[in-house]
């Protein structure tokens, strides 16, 4: 009995995970399995591929530089000046019907959104409405924390920057003006707008900001963004939030308006169209480039040409290996083929 | 004294004092000056590293002193000092993690070792103090205090036994926790200590300690009033050993000699030295390269960062001013602060995971071996052992094993099969057959059917039964009255023996050797009973019944040098007799030739058959003689130097002039499936040396027998024998023996490429190489040292080039001298050892894997070893499967590791040349340091305790299998280079894909635009999925444990990316991660590149595997088979003697 005991005791347990004798799925990539496999994937890439070939295609772009290096544009005026107001119109005609819904984007190159010490100089607790930050604004700010000893409110070097031309567009008919409606709403995340960003509770919003002061760049107050909208000031203004969203490259796009309402909700008819700038935003000190950016979307989001292509590509490349492989096959036949 | 008490205090060389002088309950003698009583450390044991104190500084210390633990605090405290892009916590988390696990275990295992350690210091003792009997804690013992231990208690400390309860002056003692013999060994008190042990007044002079349980050399002066003190010889015998158990003794009395750290057992506690295998080699160079690509990245980072500064406007745009510390600060301090951030940002290229997953896989691992039921033997209920797990995957890398014969290959279970008593043959048959007592001889040639005389067969039957160190196991029941037990036992084992006859089968003899026990029961059945040893007097039942009884007078032990061993005995009659056993060699020069010429005959003709043979040999000794003898024998035991010399020359001097009687025959029988195992060994491309103590023609049968020698095969011997030919000086011949069989061998042989394909193209002939311990030492130890390397070199050319290699004589050392040879030879081949005593320790530590065998000759070479199994035949398994899958699985953890942090980094580095150089971090915190730790690890560290690349049957069965991965294939430079490609074409398409895809950042269809933390995102999403389904398309044994952790670990990341980005952390400084993974998802362009791109990097994978396989491992299984060997063979092998100990004090 004992004896059986110490046999038990020392005896390894017989499971087949200690034996290792799991049952086990032991899968062969055998050529009679990859070839339909590589058919397959090719063709469906194929499909895949010409579906957002044509699809990018059939976006409209337009793009119109502003930036007024050379002499011949309307804004080289604005261009050499820094911080004064100017204005600049810019005409391009539209050939035929731009589908709607169009966004209207503005574009910046050259501008290093996600410079690391840029990125970081932001204060979250600030754009919560936290008011405790709004009189001691996060060390991370510098040096856009504090203007002559007064904290600046939002602070740090990203709000500071935001963009600040704006734009009214205008179709000529017949001479006369006519404006575009562009609508301001939507245009940043609804995560953003609705959660990621709150503005204090405090009404009027302006008297939370007794005591701070604007960032140096910024030709007006936090919660005066917005003149016609007052739900759309401090730091849930659309623009600021798209802008609070760093871009991932030096040439980036960013939105600016939506036209979607009135008689261009179903796009810009040909004609004749005038952009009216006010050129504030200085970029030429660092080489960047500006320009506004006219795209409609489809289900794939913007016009990119890439993804059709890479998936066309590999697609007949699958099929492609599939034949070279099933020739090698038939000639050599795979020895062992179970 | 006070010197040596200074030079000890002084920390000076301890060897130069020689001695200790111990008094005997602190009782000065009476002839000393002043008495200073000798410092001595106390009987503390301390196994314990730690204490609370000094646990966290000293723990921390020791992990840190580890190289990638250091390296991983610097770039901490980097994060820490400088203003770095990523925050500490990303590599401080996992370092922290790392360290608090390894610290826990540690300090649970100290913990552990600290009960251990109260357990042993906190025990209770009895010491006598001034005729008190005083309890104390065992700690509080000092040297020179008198102990009484009770019986199957420890010991507390060495002692020297001055008092037994048993009658006879002695007692047993059980030493099977220091060397895992369970025999009980007899130990002796000094002769002639009082009884009375208050009134003892005496002094020890012994050696300083040392740590061979073995070995003891002492001296005692008692002192009495009036008269001139006495001096005594100790020895090994009067030594009691911390440690050990008392037995069938009542209680003892000792003195302390050594105490606490200072004991023989504690002594034995060093650890032994550390192997690393061959895997940790190729790591550690792999990081190298690793070191060198995030050293240069970060160089070329801050290089260009400084070029791009230089163009106008680029340094300080508007939107980006520097502060005024910035501009202030030192350009090449700036320089070098950038240096380190980009070193930290790439840091996670060499991660701390793959410590923690290496260790773990190996830990974790080990316990398959331990686990295999295969490796459960039900005859010492025992597994297999794993003693370090650092060297699992070695076991798949062998190329030379070195096999010990005896008890190894052969089973070390003697039968006595035959003897030989004045030329006429005996052959035991069975008892039906048994003439008065004795069987019929089944005879010599000639004399068939004749026999020795009566009174010659006695003497010889005597001779066995007399000259050995055996004892009779004691039953329970004898076992209580041991003091005047005496005569009633005897009465009960001669009744025993005239009723049951077959009680005698039954009973039990230990010995350590048991060619002794099979040569005492060979007696047992030829009419002579040992009954035992008691006090000094030894008991036979002879055949007529009745008892004999002989006083022992002296053991001249066994040992390997003298390979012999004789006993003096003297007869009620009161005639004085030696009995002398031994090999063949060292008997017949003691002998009178006319004797030897009768014997040989039969000895050669058994040793052929493969028996082990020993030689019995008598003489009587006047009285005369024996005082001289006598005499010699107790002077040279007194002596404090040069002990063993003494005696041997003394055992020299006495053994001489024998008479020869006759000579047994030893069956060993092989191992169990010794010829499979043999024979898989070499189809796995392993060479196997046989290295044995033994003689040649003993062990040559048995490499026949294991078929490490095939009919085929030429043997080329080189031994003594080879070498008299010819009557030329021994070196020159060696010299031309050496050079013509290069010829034969090497140089006449076809080239062979890294011996991948020898042995299976059928053309070849086999070599077999067989050398002798004399002749090893020749080439070896040659004159002059050029020729030395020279011979080294020819000898290490032939032996690459033979099938098997045979090395007998060999002395213990001298097996570990091959392995060091073949071990430093070029290419460094991995070796390993497999040995069974404790002649195989050394070559055990010396191979780069040592594995002992549960046998019978102790447990000294299970100690020693970094496995242990019960039989050889576990040994196939081991390797061919165990090995093989450790091998391949560790190698694949390994390189897929550097990949996985290569194209985890790559991008990381690649985002710099689009963010000004700023260090900007492409992926968010969160994943930096999850990335390592839980979405990549768990897959691979279940691929890496569960994958069977082939199944383990197939790789028994095809041991030619094993030759795929031999030389560390799957860690080579060029495989090496393959993953880091694989990385960095992964690493690049990951970048360069979502970089085409933002080309236009409104990828959603509202026209939204995603910014860098989706970019990150979009990749690290590629990144995860893409290297777990690596691992699943390299996965060929998918148990449900890969299906959970591979599908787990995706369904985590998603899981986690969604939870990660949902809520608004309160102790985030940004929210850079909110709803990112979300928007991401809703994008359709988001979701078609993710697809794309790990689609991309895995289809020229499955192209490689499907293109690549008519040459995988499966085309080889078809196309060679293994000739499979059929049952075992039994075959029976001869062994003069051994050179493992007959007793236990070899």
């Amino acid at each position: 009995m004992v004896k059986e005991v110490k046999e038990l005791v020392n005896r390894p347990d017989n499971t087949a995970y200690t034996q290792q004798r799991l049952p086990a799925w032991q899968p062969m990539l055998s050529a009679g399995i990859v070839i339909p496999g590589f058919v397959s994937i090719g063709l469906v890439f194929i499909g895949i591929g010409v579906a957002l070939f044509v699809t990018s295609q059939s976006i409209q772009v337009l793009e119109i530089d502003y930036t007024g290096v050379e002499q011949s544009s309307p804004c080289f005026k604005c261009s050499d000046q820094t911080g004064k107001k100017c204005d600049c119109v810019m005409n391009f005609d539209i050939d035929s019907l731009f589908k709607g819904p169009v966004f209207f984007y503005y574009g910046l190159s050259n501008y290093f959104q996600n410079q690391r010490k840029y990125s970081v100089s932001i204060d979250y607790n600030q754009l919560t409405g936290d008011l405790d930050y709004f009189t001691n604004p996060d060390d991370a700010c510098f040096p856009f924390q504090n203007d002559r000893n007064k904290p600046i409110v939002p602070c740090g070097a990203i709000a500071n920057s935001m963009f600040n031309d704006t734009f009214q567009l205008f179709q000529l008919v017949n001479g006369q003006k006519k404006e575009v409606p562009l609508d301001g709403k939507g245009i940043a995340w609804w995560t953003d707008y609705n959660t990621k960003y709150r503005n204090p509770s405090v009404t009027p919003l302006r008297n939370a900001f007794n005591g701070t002061v604007k960032p140096p760049s910024w030709p007006q107050a936090a919660y005066e963004l917005d003149t016609e909208d007052t739900s759309n000031n401090g730091f849930i203004n659309q623009d600021f939030l798209v802008w609070m969203r760093t871009a991932a490259l030096p040439d980036f796009r960013k939105l600016y308006r939506r036209i979607t309402e009135g008689d261009y909700a179903s796009g810009l008819p040909a004609g004749n169209y005038s952009l009216e700038i006010v050129y504030n935003y200085p970029v030429l000190s660092f080489d960047g480039r500006k320009k506004v950016v006219f795209s409609n979307v489809s289900w794939m989001g913007g016009k990119n040409e890439f993804l059709g292509i890479a998936y066309l590509v590999i697609g007949s490349l699958c099929v492609l290996m599939s034949i070279v492989m099933l020739i090698v096959y038939a000639k050599f036949k795979f020895p062992e083929e179970d | 004294m006070l010197r040596r008490g200074l030079t000890r205090l002084l920390g000076g060389d301890e060897r130069r004092v020689d001695s200790r002088t111990i008094y005997v309950g602190h009782r000065s003698s009476s002839t000393n000056e002043a008495f200073i009583p000798p410092k001595f450390c106390d009987n503390r044991i301390v196994s314990s590293k730690y204490t609370v104190w000094n646990f966290l500084p000293k723990n921390l210390f020791e992990q840190f002193r580890r190289i990638a633990n250091f390296y991983f605090l610097i770039i901490f405290l980097v994060q820490v000092i400088v203003d770095t892009p990523t925050s500490p916590v990303t590599s401080g988390l996992p370092l922290f993690f790392v360290i608090t696990v390894t610290a826990i275990k540690q300090g649970y295992e100290d913990w552990l070792r600290h009960k251990a350690d109260n357990e042993v210091n906190k025990y209770p003792v009895t010491v006598l103090e001034d005729g008190r009997r005083i309890r104390k804690e065992s700690e509080k013992i000092k040297v020179g205090d008198v102990v009484e231990v009770e019986e199957d208690k420890t010991f507390p400390c060495d002692l020297i036994l001055l008092q037994s309860s048993r009658g006879d002056d002695t007692c047993f003692v059980t030493t099977a926790s220091l060397d895992g013999e369970s025999n009980h060994k007899t130990h002796y008190t000094v002769p002639d200590t009082e009884k009375d042990l208050e009134s003892l007044n005496a002094t020890i002079e012994c050696e300083q300690p040392q740590p061979d349980l073995y070995k003891f050399v002492g001296r005692m002066h008692i002192y009495k009033t009036n008269q001139e003190p006495a001096v005594r010889s100790l020895g090994p015998e009067n030594l009691l050993l911390k440690g050990a158990t008392l037995k069938n003794t009542q209680k003892i009395c000792g003195v302390a000699v050594y105490t606490g750290m200072e004991t023989k057992m504690a002594l034995n506690y060093q650890g032994k030295s550390q192997k690393r295998s061959a895997v940790e080699k190729s790591i550690n160079a792999f990081l190298l390269v690793y070191l060198c690509i995030l050293v240069s990245k970060a160089l070329v980072c801050t290089t260009l960062k400084y070029v791009w500064q230089g163009k106008p406007g680029q340094d300080e745009p508007w939107y980006n001013e520097k502060t005024q510390r910035e501009k202030d600060t030192n350009l090449y301090l700036k320089m070098f602060t950038d240096f380190l951030s980009f070193m930290v940002l790439f840091n996670f290229i060499i991660p701390v995971s793959m410590y923690v997953t290496v260790e773990m896989q190996k830990f974790l691992g080990s316990f398959f071996i331990t686990w295999d039921k295969d490796f459960f033997d039900p005859e010492i209920k025992e597994g297999a052992l794993v003693n370090t797990s650092d060297l699992n995957e070695e076991l798949g890398q062998v190329e030379y094993v070195f096999t010990d014969k005896t008890g190894t290959l052969t089973q070390n279970n003697m039968e006595f099969i035959e003897c030989c008593i004045d030329g006429f043959q005996y052959k035991y048959q069975d008892e039906s057959s048994e003439l008065d007592g004795l069987c019929v001889p089944d005879g010599p040639v000639s004399k068939l059917q004749q026999k020795a005389g009566r009174e010659r067969e006695e003497l010889f039957l005597r001779a066995l039964c007399l000259c050995h160190t055996v004892q009779v196991k004691e039953s329970s029941e004898q076992g209580q009255g041991q003091g005047d037990g005496l005569t009633n036992q005897v009465d009960g084992l001669g009744v025993d023996g005239e009723v049951l006859h077959p009680a005698h089968e039954q009973r039990g003899f230990i010995a350590s050797s048991p060619d002794e026990v099979a040569l005492v029961k060979g007696a047992m059945r030829y009419g002579f009973t040992f009954l035992g040893l008691e006090s000094k007097t030894m008991k036979i039942l002879n055949r007529n019944k009745d008892i004999e009884m002989y006083e022992l007078l002296h053991v001249l032990n066994f040992d390997p040098v003298r390979r012999r061993m004789s006993v003096i005995v003297r007869s009620k009659s009161g005639e004085t007799l030696l009995f002398c056993k031994g090999a063949d060699s060292s008997i017949f020069p003691r002998v009178k030739q006319e004797e030897v010429e009768r014997i040989r005959m039969h000895v050669e003709r058994n040793a052929t058959e493969g028996y082990r043979t020993l030689c019995v040999a008598y003489k009587y000794l006047s009285e005369e003689e024996y005082a001289q003898a006598d005499a010699g024998l107790r002077e040279a035991r007194l002596a404090l130097q040069d002990r063993e010399q003494k005696l041997m020359s003394v055992y020299n001097q006495v053994e001489t002039g024998m008479s020869l009687i006759g000579a047994t025959a030893v069956e060993d029988r092989l191992q169990e499936e010794a010829a499979e195992t043999m024979e898989a060994l070499q189809g796995a491309g392993m060479n196997v040396w046989v290295l044995t103590g033994d003689k040649m023609e003993t062990a040559k049968s048995t490499c026949y027998a294991c078929r490490l020698f095939q009919r085929s095969t030429e043997l080329l011997e080189l031994t003594v024998r080879t070498l008299e030919d010819g009557g030329r000086r021994r070196e020159e011949r060696l010299h031309e023996l050496l050079l013509d069989y290069h010829k034969k061998a090497v140089q006449d042989a076809p080239p062979v490429k890294a011996g991948v394909t020898r042995r299976w193209s059928s053309a070849n002939q086999d070599y077999g190489f067989i050398i002798d311990g004399a002749t090893l030492s020749m080439v070896l130890n040659s004159s002059s040292e050029s020729n030395a390397s020279r011979y080294k070199n020819l000898f290490l050319q032939i032996c690459q080039n033979c099938t098997a290699v045979l090395c007998c004589r060999m002395a213990p050392l001298q097996k570990a001298q091959i392995v060091k040879m073949v071990k430093n030879s070029k290419g460094c081949p991995i070796t390993l050892s497999i040995g069974d005593g404790a002649n195989d320790v050394s070559m055990i530590l010396e191979a780069h894997v040592g594995i002992g065998i549960k046998g019978k000759e102790g447990r000294q070479a299970v100690r020693n070893s970094d496995y242990a199994i019960p039989k050889l035949k576990h040994l196939k398994k081991l390797l061919l499967a165990h090995g093989h899958l450790y091998y391949v699985r560790i190698a694949h953890l390994v390189q897929y590791f550097f990949y996985k942090n290569l194209c985890f980094i790559l991008p990381q580095f690649l985002y710099q040349f689009f963010c000004g150089y700023s260090q900007q971090p492409l992926y968010d915190a969160a994943y930096l340091t999850m990335y390592n730790i839980c979405f990549t690890s768990m897959p691979i560290l279940a691929y890496s305790l569960l994958e069977q690349h082939i199944c383990i049957e197939v790789l028994l069965d095809n041991a030619t299998l094993y030759r795929d991965i031999a030389k560390n294939a799957m860690l080579r430079w060029g495989l090496f280079l393959y993953w880091t490609l694989l990385g960095v074409f992964h690493g690049l398409l990951f970048f360069f894909g979502v970089r085409f895809l933002f080309s236009n950042p409104a990828l959603q269809d509202n026209g939204q635009v995603f910014g860098n933390w989706s970019y990150g995102t979009i990749v690290f999403t590629v990144l995860v999925f893409t290297v777990t389904l690596k691992l699943a398309l390299d996965t060929r044994h998918w148990t449900w444990i890969n299906h959970f952790v591979i599908w787990g670990s995706l369904a985590f990341y998603v899981f986690f990316s969604f939870f990660w980005g949902g809520i608004i952390w309160p102790f985030l400084k940004q929210q850079r991660l909110y709803f990112v993974f979300a928007n991401m998802l809703s994008s359709v362009s988001a979701w078609l590149v993710i697809i794309l791109l790990i689609l991309v990097s895995l289809l020229p994978e499955i192209l490689l595997v499907v293109f690549r396989k008519p040459r995988g491992p499966n085309a080889r299984q078809m196309q060679h088979r293994l000739p499979s060997s059929g049952t075992s063979t039994i075959f029976m092998l001869s062994q003069t003697a051994s050179s493992h100990s007959f007793s236990w004090s070899d």
